[in-house]
């Protein structure tokens, strides 16, 4: 609370400033200001602003990469790129909806998952009672320092059918599944354990988007939970800073008075920890809401959408439809196409998660 | 510090505006200037950008030599690129208008680059071309015109674990010369921990089947999809009643990542790829002892897929008349055969099969059957149509999708690509 009273505080103070327009002085300063923001600028409007503009230019042609897109000779189709993409039934729809299923138990998955494991890490390097803090902060940052290729091939690796992982689960009794090309979803297998073993007829019956309900509930097959293991694994580290800068913040003074009244550790978990960290938790799962719908280099090293193309997402498809096939306005399309599902997811995410008023 | 960051601001624009200059030379080119006529003078002071998706440190070092012997020859200059990725930084090159002069093309792009107006054609210029395999040269042909040189070619051949083979009580006159003999043979070699055959569960395998089995993707010019026919049909039914009975497989189902891995690794007696097989087994696999035989005749005949690149000249290229001289140069015999010595590509000329069946007696095999092989599909956008196959195969292995399913649904997503066209 105290931080919305100060800024309202300062920009009482800047309004009348702002109303008397001339004074050379002020001119001279906004135009220093604008002489030092302006590399920023122009690095912005060249390398990001440009550029999509550019490609939303490209969305709308059927063009073979091979040319200048500027120079006339791609044909222009207008939206035939969205409507193939969205709308009509065939290879290319299919395909997309396929991803954009992936990629939403994707991003449900890593998302908990992230928040989860790097909440619970920066509140262990956070306690008083652990001895080496500094030693487990740097070591539980190391795998966002390690290249995502090289965690890739490592995970290959740990996770072949006679790899690491199977052979240490073999030593409990457990039969460990060929992680990377089992691409039967969890849902179905949990509720094939129920005896749920085909489609019910209103799900297979149901589509959207061309895709059953029943294949919309597949859940993440193995191979994409084997994927989400490895990004939840490599970004937990850089999200552990961030909520360990929000716990440092929480005042000793608070955590004792708590303590002297009498709170337990859960209860301080809860009433205390919980409610001050709100900025930081919506940080970090936009930051991760975001970085997880464009994953694209794990599945480029891991899997190529196989099997079954269960790990195929949007950023993936944008790729081999520009690159393997040449058809870069269906790659372009994809792209912003994505692009509307992170800004409306975002905005949902902070309109739910803003601060509210008591 | 306030002095550090003004410098560091003038820097970044600096920077900046040095790779908007450099970005912006590619965006300058006058036209479209693939006419017939070469550019460029034929003899000395060139300079040539050859880029290769280079195998690895023999194949680059190789080409690099020979190309440093014909610019010592010609008083030309040759850069060698070894690309990281051909596709992708080829395809920078052609959208910026500054592609490299001379690069590696494979079949299943040809058609999009030619048709894109990026290469060259001097399929007229090319010495002694008739010499060069007819299904290569088909590979390379859009529209009735030969684009490029084939730099080599091989096709697929069944490959086999001759200590398994023996141990099973087979001999090489029962090496399998038509389906029937195959299934029985991997049969014999099936063992516990081991199946007789298994190869990597794509299309360019099962496209090999399909040519025996007397059908393909494709019709021979590629303007309509052949996939769901009585024979593309009877192909997968036998490969899928094999798996059935578990002495066919595919590579990821066992837990290899392609054919060479599952022969190497003993978990299959047999595989089915092409001459690549040989590098990867002497590096990863030395100890394993085996043969290569050429493919079984199915219902259709003996056949397979041919695998070839070739060397492709830029449309945009201000030096075509010295790029065909060095492709001349080598795609020639006496460069194929350092080329063979030096990192084992098969030649492309058919007057060297002789050559490389008495040099290399191992690759034989991958040479042979090349009138009745067909290349891969060349059609633009078709790399997803079969990637899509590929997932009907997996799902064929498993036993969710039936051969009937497969081929159906490759049939209408090619139709609706083809439909596009």
């Amino acid at each position: 609370m105290t931080a919305t009273v100060t800024r309202k505080a300062s920009a009482d103070r800047t309004r009348p400033v702002r109303g008397r327009r001339s004074s050379g002085h002020l001119r001279q300063e906004r135009r220093a200001g604008w002489l030092f923001v302006a590399p920023a600028v122009i690095v912005l409007v060249v390398f990001l602003f440009a550029p999509i503009l550019m490609a939303a230019w490209v969305s709308l042609l059927d063009w073979n990469g091979q040319s200048s897109p500027f120079s006339g000779e791609a044909d222009f189709v207008g939206l035939d790129n969205y409507r193939n993409l969205l709308v009509d039934a065939g290879l290319l729809r299919s395909d997309f909806m396929l991803s954009v299923r992936n990629t939403v138990y994707y991003v449900l998955f890593n998302v908990t998952g992230a928040v989860v494991v790097s909440f619970a890490l920066a509140l262990a390097v956070n306690s008083y009672i652990l001895r080496g803090r500094a030693f487990f902060r740097t070591i539980f940052y190391f795998p966002a320092i390690t290249s995502s290729v090289a965690i890739s091939v490592l995970f290959l690796f740990l996770f072949q059918g006679a790899g690491v992982v199977n052979v240490v689960l073999s030593w409990v009794g457990i039969d460990g599944p060929s992680w990377f090309t089992d691409p039967r979803g969890v849902l179905h297998i949990v509720l094939s354990w129920f005896g749920v073993d085909g489609a019910p007829g209103a799900l297979s019956d149901t589509t959207l988007g061309g895709l059953s309900l029943w294949d919309w509930l597949s859940g993440p097959s193995v191979a994409m939970c084997t994927l989400i293991m490895l990004t939840v694994w490599t970004t937990s580290g850089t999200f552990m800073l961030f909520f360990l800068v929000g716990l440092q913040d929480i005042p000793v003074e608070l955590e004792e008075a708590t303590a002297i009244d009498g709170a337990g550790a859960w209860q301080r978990f809860r009433h205390l920890t919980l409610p001050l960290m709100r900025r930081s938790v919506v940080l970090v799962i936009t930051l991760a809401l975001i970085g997880s719908w464009q994953v694209f280099d794990q599945v480029f090293i891991l899997s190529q959408g196989s099997p079954a193309k269960t790990t195929l997402t949007p950023a993936y498809i944008s790729y081999v439809r520009s690159f393997g096939d040449g058809q870069f306005g269906v790659g372009a399309a994809v792209a912003f196409v994505l692009f509307a599902i992170i800004i409306v997811l975002t905005l949902v995410q902070r309109w739910v998660g803003r601060e509210r008023r008591a | 510090m306030q002095f550090a960051r003004t410098s560091l601001a003038v820097a970044t624009a600096v920077a900046a505006a040095t790779l908007l200059a450099a970005c912006g030379s590619g965006f300058d080119d006058d036209g479209d200037d693939a006419g017939s006529e070469a550019t460029g003078a034929t003899e000395g002071g060139g300079s040539l950008t050859v880029m290769i998706g280079s195998s690895g440190e023999a194949e680059t070092v190789a080409v690099q030599d020979a190309t440093s012997r014909w610019a010592a020859e010609t008083g030309n200059e040759v850069e060698v690129i070894p690309a990281q990725d051909l596709v992708q930084q080829l395809q920078q090159g052609l959208a910026g208008g500054n592609p490299p002069d001379v690069f590696y093309v494979s079949p299943d792009r040809f058609r999009m680059l030619a048709e894109g107006g990026s290469l060259y054609p001097y399929g007229d210029q090319i010495d002694d071309a008739d010499d060069i395999y007819q299904s290569l040269r088909d590979a390379f042909t859009y529209e009735d015109e030969l684009y490029c040189a084939p730099k080599d070619g091989g096709v697929h051949a069944l490959v086999i674990d001759t200590e398994a083979w023996t141990a099973a009580g087979l001999t090489e006159a029962d090496y399998p010369q038509d389906w029937d003999g195959l299934a029985a043979a991997a049969q014999a070699l099936t063992a516990d921990g081991r199946v007789g055959l298994a190869f990597t569960g794509d299309y360019n395998p099962v496209g090999t089947f399909m040519l025996a089995g007397g059908g393909f993707f494709v019709n021979d010019d590629q303007t309509e999809v052949t996939a769901d026919t009585p024979e593309n049909l009877a192909t997968l039914q036998y490969i899928k009643q094999n798996m059935d009975a578990g002495t066919f497989a595919f590579a990821p189902n066992i837990d290899a990542a392609w054919g060479g891995e599952a022969l190497g690794s003993g978990k299959s007696a047999m595989t089915i790829e092409g001459a690549w097989i040989v590098g990867a087994l002497q590096n990863d696999f030395p100890e394993r002892q085996w043969t290569a035989v050429p493919m079984p005749a199915g219902p259709g005949g003996q056949a397979a897929t041919a695998f070839t690149n070739c060397w492709g000249i830029a449309a945009d290229s201000e030096n075509q008349a010295a790029a065909v001289d060095l492709v001349n140069f080598l795609a020639g015999s006496e460069q194929q055969q350092t080329f063979a010595e030096a990192f084992g590509p098969i030649p492309s000329r058919a007057s060297l099969a002789d050559w490389n069946a008495e040099t290399f007696p191992e690759k034989a095999a991958f040479a042979e059957g090349m009138d009745n092989a067909r290349s891969q599909v060349a059609v633009p956008g078709f790399e997803s149509v079969l990637a899509d196959f590929n997932t009907q195969l997996e799902g064929m292995a498993a036993g969710t999708v039936t051969p009937e399913q497969a081929l159906q649904t490759l049939q209408t997503n090619g139709e609706a690509l083809l439909a596009q066209e």
